[in-house]
Order: C-alpha cells, then sequence, then structure tokens
C-alpha cells in the first residue's frame, strides 16, 4: 500500500528556509529601513500615550469621539477607558492603543494612494487584487512567521505585522468607492474640463470617502485583532495580558485582557463606524460648519425663506 | 443664419478595433448587422448634422438610436471613431487633450440627464465648479455663480444642498452651472427627461425664456418627440445610429417621409404645432378701384385694403359679387373683422373664428398677409385627427 509520507519528496520547507535565510542575511539594511520610521512613530506615540496624565488621556479621547462621531458615542468612550483604569490594566491597553494608532497612519500611508492608484489603471488593480486576496485569506497567525525570521521578536516587529495585515481592506476600499462613483458625475467633471488631477480631487476623492472610512473602519478592527495576535512573537500590551493569564493559568487575569480587549474594540468600531455614515446633521457636519460660521448663518437666513417658498416649488 | 456646429461624417464603434466593423459599415452592412456579424456595438454609422448659430437643435430617437452618443462625442466624452466635428469651423477631433480641456471649460457646456451634481457642495458651490476647474479666483467665480443662480430663478436657495432641492430645482442648478461658463454652445443630454410632467412642461417655458435673451446654440437630446416639436428650432430623428430625418419641426410632420418618422407624427397636435402663416393663402386681387383693392381667396368673402396693405374692412359673399360688377367698395364693406397674427397656432385662431367668417392675416403693423378660412384651418388640424383616430380605433378592434 502506498502511503502518503513516501510522496513527500520535495523538500519545500528547506527551500523556503535557505529562501528567508538567505534574504534574513542579503537585504538587512531593507528591512531595517522599513522598521525604522514604524519604530520611531511606535516610541513616539507610546511615549505620549504612557506619559500623559490617565485624566488627560481620557478626555483627549471623549473629545476625538464627539468630533468625529457623537455625544453618545463620546461618553462611551469615556466609560470605556475609566473601565479599563478600573480593571488595572490602562498601561497594557495604552501600548495596544498606541500599536492601533501607529498601525492607522502606515496603512493610510500605503493604502489610499495604493487604492487610488489601483482605482486609476486596471492593470495595477489585477496586479494588486489578486496579492490582496492572498493578503486578506492568510490566517493572522502565519504573519507572524516571516516576521519573525525577517524583523526578529518584540513589540516593533509585532507593529510591522500590524501594519501587514490591517492594509488590505483600505485598499480595496479605496479602490472600490473611487470606482463606484456615479458614471454621469465623473462624465459631468470631464465634460466641464477637468484634468486628471482635478477629476481625483474634486470628484472622485470627495464622493469616494464614505466608502474609504468604510475601509477605515475594517482596517482598525483587523489591526485590534492582530494587535493581540502579535503578543505570540512578543509584542506587548493587552494580548500579552491575555498570554500571560494562559500561561499561568490565572484564569482572572487572562479574562480582564479580554474584556479590556472587546471594549477597546468596540469604541474603536463605533468612532470610526459612525464616521463612514452617511452625513446629514451630524456632529461632524456641526463641527464643519462651526468653522465657516458665515455660512452657517446665511444657511439659517435662507432656511427661513424655505417655508416660504417650498408652497410654490415643490 | 451662421453655423456653430457642424457634425461631419461621424462614426462611433464601441471597440478597441473598429477597422473591421468601419469596413463593414462602409460597405453598406447597418448596426444590426455588423452585431451580429462582429459582436462590435455601432453607435454612430455615419452621422452628420448642422447646428446654426442660436438654435435648439433637437436630436431626437428612442433609446439604442446613438442620440446621447452623438451628445458625447460632441465634447468628445467619447471618441468619435471616424469623422470631423467643426466648432466655429474648427475641427475638435484634432484637438490635444489641453486645448480640448479649454473647450470644455469655455466654450461647450453640457447639462445631464439626472443633473449630476455633486451631493457634497451646495448649489452655487456646483455652479462655480465649471469656473473653479478653470481656475478662477473664488471671489470673482460667487459672483458669476449668484449672477447665473438669479438668471434661472434660484438665488434664494444658493446655500442649500442638492437633496434639498426638488428634481426641477436640481435641473435648474444643473442648467446654471453650464450657463456660468459662458459656452456658447450647450449640450442637454435629455436634460428633463427625468423630471414630472409639470415640471418638465415648466422647465422648457423656462428654456425658451431663457433662451430668448441668452441666445445659446443648443443641442438637446430626447426621447420625446412632443418635447422636440416644442423646443426645436430644427430636429434630427435618429434610428441605429443614423440621422432618419433632419429637418424644421411643421416640415417634418407635414411630410414625414418614412413610417419610422411617420409613426412619431401621427400623435402630434397639430393645432399646437402649425401656425396661422402656415395655412394661409395670399389670395387675389378681385377688383381694384379709387386706390382700393378686394382681395379674396374664395367666392364667400373677402378683405379691402389701402395702397399700403392696411385693411380698410371685411366684404362678405353678397358685398363680392357686388364689388366684382363695379360697385363702389366703401358701400359695400363691413368694418369689423378677424384677425390673426402670422405666427400664432392654429388653436388660437380656430378660437377666433366667427362662424364661416374668413381670417386675415395681418403682421405687428396691420399689413395684410393672406387669408385664412375655417375650412383650411379645419383640414389642417384634421389631417392628424384622422390618423390618430384611425390608429385608436385599430387598437380597439385589435383589443
Amino acid at each position: 500500500m502506498l502511503n502518503a509520507d513516501d510522496l513527500a519528496v520535495f523538500p519545500v520547507d528547506v527551500w523556503i528556509s535557505d529562501a528567508v535565510q538567505w534574504v534574513a542575511l542579503n537585504l538587512r539594511p531593507l528591512f531595517l529601513a522599513i522598521k525604522w520610521p514604524i519604530e520611531s512613530l511606535l516610541t513616539l506615540i507610546d511615549g505620549a500615550m504612557h506619559d500623559a496624565p490617565f485624566p488627560l488621556v481620557v478626555i483627549l479621547f471623549t473629545a476625538l469621539a464627539y468630533m468625529l462621531a457623537s455625544r453618545k458615542i463620546a461618553i462611551f468612550t469615556a466609560i470605556v477607558l475609566v473601565l479599563v483604569a478600573a480593571m488595572g490594566v490602562w498601561d497594557p491597553a495604552m501600548t495596544t492603543l498606541s500599536l492601533i494608532t501607529t498601525a492607522i497612519f502606515f496603512c493610510a500611508l500605503i493604502g489610499l494612494p495604493v487604492g487610488i492608484w489601483c482605482a486609476r489603471s486596471d492593470r495595477a488593480w489585477s496586479i494588486v487584487r489578486p496579492i490582496l486576496d492572498i493578503m486578506q485569506t492568510t490566517p493572522t497567525f502565519v504573519y507572524l512567521v516571516p516576521v519573525v525570521m525577517l524583523f526578529g521578536v518584540g513589540t516593533v516587529p509585532g507593529q510591522v505585522a500590524v501594519v501587514v495585515a490591517a492594509v488590505p481592506p483600505l485598499i480595496r476600499f479605496t479602490n472600490l468607492g473611487i470606482r463606484m462613483v456615479d458614471r454621469e458625475i465623473v462624465e459631468a467633471g470631464i465634460a466641464f474640463g477637468a484634468s486628471s488631477r482635478q477629476l481625483l480631487w474634486e470628484i472622485q476623492i470627495p464622493m469616494a470617502i464614505p466608502t474609504i472610512l468604510g475601509g477605515l473602519n475594517q482596517t482598525v478592527l483587523t489591526a485590534m485583532v492582530m494587535s493581540v495576535v502579535v503578543a505570540m512573537i512578543g509584542a506587548e500590551g493587552l494580548g500579552l495580558v491575555v498570554l500571560q493569564g494562559i500561561g499561568r493559568l490565572d484564569v482572572g487575569r487572562a479574562v480582564i485582557g479580554g474584556i479590556a480587549i472587546v471594549l477597546l474594540a468596540m469604541m474603536l468600531d463605533r468612532i470610526t463606524q459612525k464616521m463612514a455614515e452617511p452625513k446629514r446633521a451630524t456632529a461632524r457636519s456641526r463641527w464643519l460648519a462651526a468653522l465657516n460660521l458665515d455660512r452657517l448663518l446665511s444657511r439659517n437666513g435662507s432656511s427661513e425663506t424655505v417655508a416660504s417658498q417650498s408652497g410654490t416649488n415643490a | 443664419m451662421t453655423e456653430r456646429l457642424r457634425v461631419e461624417n461621424v462614426y462611433k464603434v464601441f471597440s478597441n478595433t473598429p477597422q473591421k466593423a468601419m469596413e463593414r459599415l462602409a460597405a453598406g452592412a447597418d448596426k444590426d448587422a455588423v452585431q451580429a456579424e462582429l459582436g462590435v456595438v455601432v453607435g454612430l454609422n455615419d452621422v452628420s448634422l448642422s447646428v446654426p448659430t442660436g438654435a435648439i437643435y433637437m436630436i431626437m430617437g428612442l433609446s439604442g438610436s446613438g442620440k446621447s452618443t452623438l451628445a458625447r462625442c460632441v465634447n468628445r466624452l467619447y471618441e468619435p471613431t471616424a469623422g470631423r466635428i467643426l466648432l466655429d469651423g474648427e475641427d475638435i477631433v484634432q484637438l490635444n487633450q489641453n486645448e480640448l480641456r479649454q473647450v470644455r471649460r469655455t466654450r461647450i457646456s453640457m447639462v445631464f440627464q439626472h443633473f449630476a451634481l455633486l451631493p457634497n457642495r451646495t448649489a452655487i458651490e456646483n455652479v462655480e465648479f465649471g469656473l473653479k476647474l478653470r481656475g478662477l479666483v473664488p471671489k470673482k467665480r460667487r459672483a458669476r455663480a449668484e449672477e447665473v443662480l438669479a438668471i434661472v430663478g434660484l438665488d434664494r436657495w444658493a446655500y442649500h444642498f442638492p437633496h434639498e432641492l426638488s428634481g426641477g430645482m436640481r435641473q435648474r442648478v444643473g442648467l446654471a452651472r453650464a450657463l456660468a461658463t459662458d459656452a456658447d454652445v450647450l449640450v442637454m443630454d435629455e436634460a428633463f427627461s427625468a423630471l414630472d410632467p409639470l415640471i418638465r412642461n415648466e422647465m422648457q417655458d423656462e428654456l425658451l425664456r431663457l433662451q430668448h435673451s441668452l441666445k445659446k446654440t443648443i443641442l438637446f437630446i430626447t426621447h420625446d418627440f412632443q418635447e422636440a416639436l416644442k423646443l426645436g428650432n430644427m430636429i434630427a430623428i435618429m434610428a441605429d445610429g443614423r440621422v432618419m430625418r433632419e429637418g424644421t419641426p411643421q416640415s417634418i410632420v407635414l411630410d414625414p417621409g418614412t413610417d419610422y418618422v411617420a409613426a412619431f407624427t401621427n400623435d402630434v397636435d397639430r393645432s399646437r404645432l402649425f401656425d396661422a402663416a402656415s395655412v394661409m393663402r395670399p389670395g387675389s386681387a378681385v377688383a381694384e378701384r379709387d386706390g382700393i383693392r378686394v382681395i379674396a381667396a374664395s367666392s364667400t368673402g373677402g378683405f379691402a385694403v389701402d395702397t399700403k396693405a392696411r385693411i380698410l374692412g371685411r366684404l362678405d359673399e353678397a358685398g363680392l359679387a357686388k364689388a366684382k360688377d363695379g360697385a363702389d367698395i366703401r358701400a359695400v364693406l363691413a368694418p369689423d373683422f378677424v384677425s390673426v397674427a402670422p405666427d400664432s397656432k392654429l388653436l388660437d385662431v380656430a378660437r377666433k373664428c366667427r362662424g364661416i367668417e374668413d381670417l386675415a392675416v395681418t403682421d405687428s403693423e396691420g399689413t395684410f398677409l393672406g387669408v385664412l378660412s375655417p375650412a383650411s384651418i379645419l383640414t389642417a388640424i384634421a389631417a392628424s385627427s384622422n390618423a390618430g383616430q384611425e390608429r385608436h380605433l385599430e387598437e380597439k378592434r385589435h383589443a
């Protein structure tokens, strides 16, 4: 009888180890160059978050949630942060948040231009799309292998893994958002003489923003998941709390880590989801209107005439 | 009238390799044959048009006739596969991207079926759009946009977003955006088709009113023959990417030429389309004495005019006979008569008819132009009603 193991003649594992070893040895400057900006920003944000007094952080995040989303979500944000502090996992939570904040920055830096490029070039999209497919079907766990080989272990390599795992949704949604812009409106732009740069900035990007923000929401959630998983390669944060809890059979510690993760994830999801909603009179538009006070006033002035005119025009 | 826009032998084949399809079209194959044979869609098949300055030129056709393709070829949203498009004598097909942008920014603007307004900008910002692309400073473009919004009657809605406006108002914004660039040529692609019938009617009147003072050259795409008749100085009827018939509204209704065109003209309300001038007869002088001339188109009555062709009065059948026999014309004429302007529509003329009495057609200075008999008005109107009625009977019989 033929045994399946008899067929194992391809030493794929050997080839891959050799290849990775070669890359790690010969392309070391490249990986250092990739690591440097990520490490710098992470150190900066992480330092700021840990050094800032606890009340200030709560106030800042609450204010941010109010501006980006709504009052309800601002209150929710404040409650989440206080609960996290009350459970005694404030420090690891701040590390996780700085991992995510850094990831958002680099994902936007990479994802937006790549997404725009894909939307404007079918050839680019046909190259990028299969790569995104592979990246998104790969379990987050599997990302750790090459990262450890190429970047080592610790929080910074963990951050690299978070960025790599979280960038595909943003590229996808940016591409989709721009491609989905109503054809007639794009035609209007061209018909009025827009150059391709004007078309992009005046029409395509403004109209794709709700979709792009939807992608940002996905990116944030993926970053959240990944920031926990990278605890396995030695990254600090809430993931490490859970991992330590499991390792020491300390169920309580593992669970509070888990609860804090869920709370933070809910908070980030609510804020970014609200941003992606089409705006009518949301907090954000009120906030924007406040910046442009005279326009606000003239709009209020003219709305008085709405009632009198609507009878004839409706 | 001079010619502003000329479309010469334009073809549009939707394919990256149109050569084969072009050969087949040149050999006389039509749109369907080429599509069946090569699987290639032909948008325009040898279209030539001449649009005079200041005219509203209607392109009328059903869906798939190529009318929107033609509109998009005029400003090269679609690149014509072959042919020339001359704007004031300059072939815009030959322009490079830079020159083309300049033409789009300053000389041809467009109004879209579904308005194509930017939802994230207020009405006035939408109107400014073309000027912003051109690089006009904010203050100047705001001033111009306010001006144009006032022209279309939306000055009080300037700071509202499109979703706060009704359909008719949105299209007014679309129209204002097109007018703001001061382009001579306006391409209106089914501009009123998405509006309710009442609002559409209102917008058509508005366009005619605006055109009266603005005198743009308008290429108006529509699938509605009634709209074409109402707005157009000229109409081109398209089918299968070709122009089937080109002419003035009245000439097309009078002589449709093909059954395809006749199918549209059957339903036309001729009493609203034809004017007095198209039905009147000049009449002939039957008597002339003492500087007074009697002009009649039949034996049932006539008009007495002076040397300057101003009407002095009407003669009935008996009076006409006496005048012919040499009686004093002044003694036999009745001072009251009905006169109509040459451009009044037959419907309005018919409302003025008194019994079987002939009507005089006079210009604004009272100069006699011709005679209209109630019978001739009826005949002109009935030509359509008959056709319409027969069709209704036919449908009833089938049902």
